[in-house]
């Protein structure tokens, strides 16, 4: 402990600050244009993948191969959780032979993988995606159907308000 | 402009869900709106195993085995185990679409089908995708606005898309998806198992005891037996049908749904995409595979705020998204837009008074309270069927 520890946590805090000030400049100056939903790719089945394929909209927002390297390392995690192998065997026959009662107590592998994820896109929302004004929903809050890509316009640059660049939200009703 | 006052009623989400389930325990139970008949099975199931432990079990524990009546508890509390967990887990509802989504889907079918000439109808929402060699169509659901995955059904009763729907079961009343399918299947499995046994020892406990006191004297010293055989030879017929038609499906890897329907019946060379084509990776598959979360989130926190139209219209060019998605009329009429119902108060309060303050941001941008049981800050994990 002693200053190294301070100069330690210091950074830690000015850093996360940071982080949060980016969010925050986000949300302040901007407002949101568009969304764009990554839909799912079934052509292995019903397990859960994305079509990698790079949406229009976000052409002069983010790098193709950053786009496709979170797709990608997404599609990673849901296979890796829904894989059918010894372990998934395991967990099914021992839960079997407690009536499923365990799982009352245990999580999942799924569920430990759906906690990996989270992280990871709170992560690329932090490194990658906010500072270009774009952010990712997790699937699961759309009920793993879509990966949501809100795109948020720079109210400075445009001048306008977002209403006549926003396609979705609202358009007259 | 002074700090809003605002009221925060919390509310689940499930209070909030479209559809027609019935919720228990805050959230943790979910049902389909008539239970009738789930009732019935209730007491069926519990008033045969009570009358066979009042009756049969004290006179084939002492002059059989104590095993007997050992082993008929244990699969009594499986069957019981098993209806309970079909019953009340969500079969694996698909949440429908937000109303962003659905325009976004709406925009591309009618940019997929281009000028239609006024008059006309327009052509039926059906994307095609092919799986393992095999055109699968996908339908456009006008309920949830979204187009369903690959086996995925909409259930008339309770009004949810259902992922890999089986059927509406009134016995256990819940739908039978993806996420309870293996209970329902290990549940006819041991339910036939419990009526087999219960007859078997049912018709021992009379042969024996008849042997010594006579059939009519056993009858009548022994009353229940008659009504548990009238039960178990009812029930044998339906249940053990019942886990016949289900090992073949499984083995097979289909669904009621598609069997009912004739969708993989092997016309115009069409076969099941999803099979392996070996009957223990099919079985290992829909026994044994992962076990699926529910992506509905019944127990995560909606945060209502009471507060005006003004201050909304105020805000709207200051927070991303939310309120103007909540201010304009949903696509889905009685939509509840769940998640974005929390607008993140701090921004509010920062703007109305000076871009110099540096409000407390807990988290990034999740537009509700991330659910209880998925992150790292839950006091406790919440368990959800």
């Amino acid at each position: 402990m002693g200053r190294g520890w301070v100069r330690c946590r210091w950074g830690w805090m000015t850093d996360h600050i940071q982080k949060f000030h980016n969010l925050q400049e986000l949300r302040r100056s901007a407002s949101l244009a568009t969304k764009v939903f990554i839909q799912r790719d079934y052509s292995d089945g019903t397990v859960c993948q994305f079509q990698t394929k790079f949406p229009a909209e976000l052409d002069s927002r983010i790098e193709r191969q950053l786009f496709e390297d979170t797709v990608k390392t997404l599609n990673g995690f849901y296979a890796e959780a829904e894989k059918i192998g010894g372990q998934s065997y395991l967990e099914g026959c021992l839960a079997c032979t407690t009536a499923y009662i365990i799982f009352l107590c245990m999580e999942t592998r799924y569920e430990k993988v759906l906690k990996k994820i989270s992280r990871y896109i709170q992560e690329q929302n932090e490194k990658i995606y906010a500072p270009r004004g774009l952010l990712i929903t997790d699937p699961i809050e759309r009920g793993m159907r879509v990966i949501e890509i809100s795109i948020f316009e720079d109210r400075g640059s445009s001048g306008s308000t977002s209403s006549s660049s926003s396609t979705s939200s609202s358009s007259g009703r | 402009m002074s700090a809003v006052m605002v009221a925060k009623k919390v509310t689940r989400k499930w209070e909030k869900l479209p559809g027609k389930n019935t919720f228990c325990c805050d959230g943790r139970v979910m049902m389909a709106r008539q239970k009738g008949v789930f009732y019935l099975t209730l007491f069926l199931i519990i008033g045969t195993c009570s009358l066979f432990f009042a009756f049969e079990c004290p006179y084939l524990a002492v002059h059989l085995s104590p095993a007997i009546p050992v082993f008929a508890i244990v699969l009594f509390f499986f069957v019981m185990a098993m209806l309970l967990r079909t019953s009340f887990s969500d079969p694996g509802v698909l949440p429908r679409a937000q109303p962003d989504e659905a325009m976004y889907i709406e925009m591309e079918i009618e940019a997929a089908n281009g000028n239609v000439p006024s008059g006309q109808r327009p052509p039926p929402r059906i994307r095609n995708v092919q799986i393992n060699n095999q055109i699968v169509k996908l339908k456009y659901c006008y309920t949830c606005k979204i187009f369903r995955p690959p086996r995925a059904s909409h259930c008339g009763i309770c009004d949810n898309c259902v992922e890999r729907f089986d059927h509406h079961c009134p016995w256990v009343g819940n739908c039978v998806g993806k996420r309870n399918y293996r209970y329902f299947y290990l549940f006819t499995l041991s339910l036939s198992l419990l009526t087999i046994y219960i007859f078997t020892f049912d018709i021992v406990h009379v042969v024996l005891r008849s042997v010594s006191d006579g059939f009519v004297q056993t009858l009548k010293e022994t009353p229940g037996t008659v009504l548990e055989v009238l039960v178990c030879f009812f029930t044998l017929w339906s249940v053990v049908g019942l886990t016949g038609f289900h090992t073949y499906l499984v083995l097979l890897n289909q669904t009621t749904n598609e069997d009912i329907k004739g969708s993989w019946s092997g016309k115009n060379r069409v076969q099941n995409p999803y099979s392996h084509r070996n009957i223990v990776k099919n079985c290992c598959e829909v026994l044994c595979g992962p076990v699926y979360p529910s992506v509905l989130d019944r127990r995560g926190l909606m945060a209502e705020l009471s507060s005006s139209p003004v201050m909304i219209s105020n805000a709207k060019n200051y927070i991303p998204d939310l309120q103007t998605t909540k201010t304009t009329a949903p696509l889905i009429p009685n939509e509840q837009t769940p998640e974005e119902a929390k607008p993140p108060l701090q921004y509010r309060t920062e703007e109305a008074t000076e871009p110099k303050q540096s409000p407390t941001v807990q988290e990034l941008p999740a537009v509700d309270i991330p659910p209880a049981s998925l992150t790292d800050t839950a006091p406790a994990k919440e368990q959800v069927f």
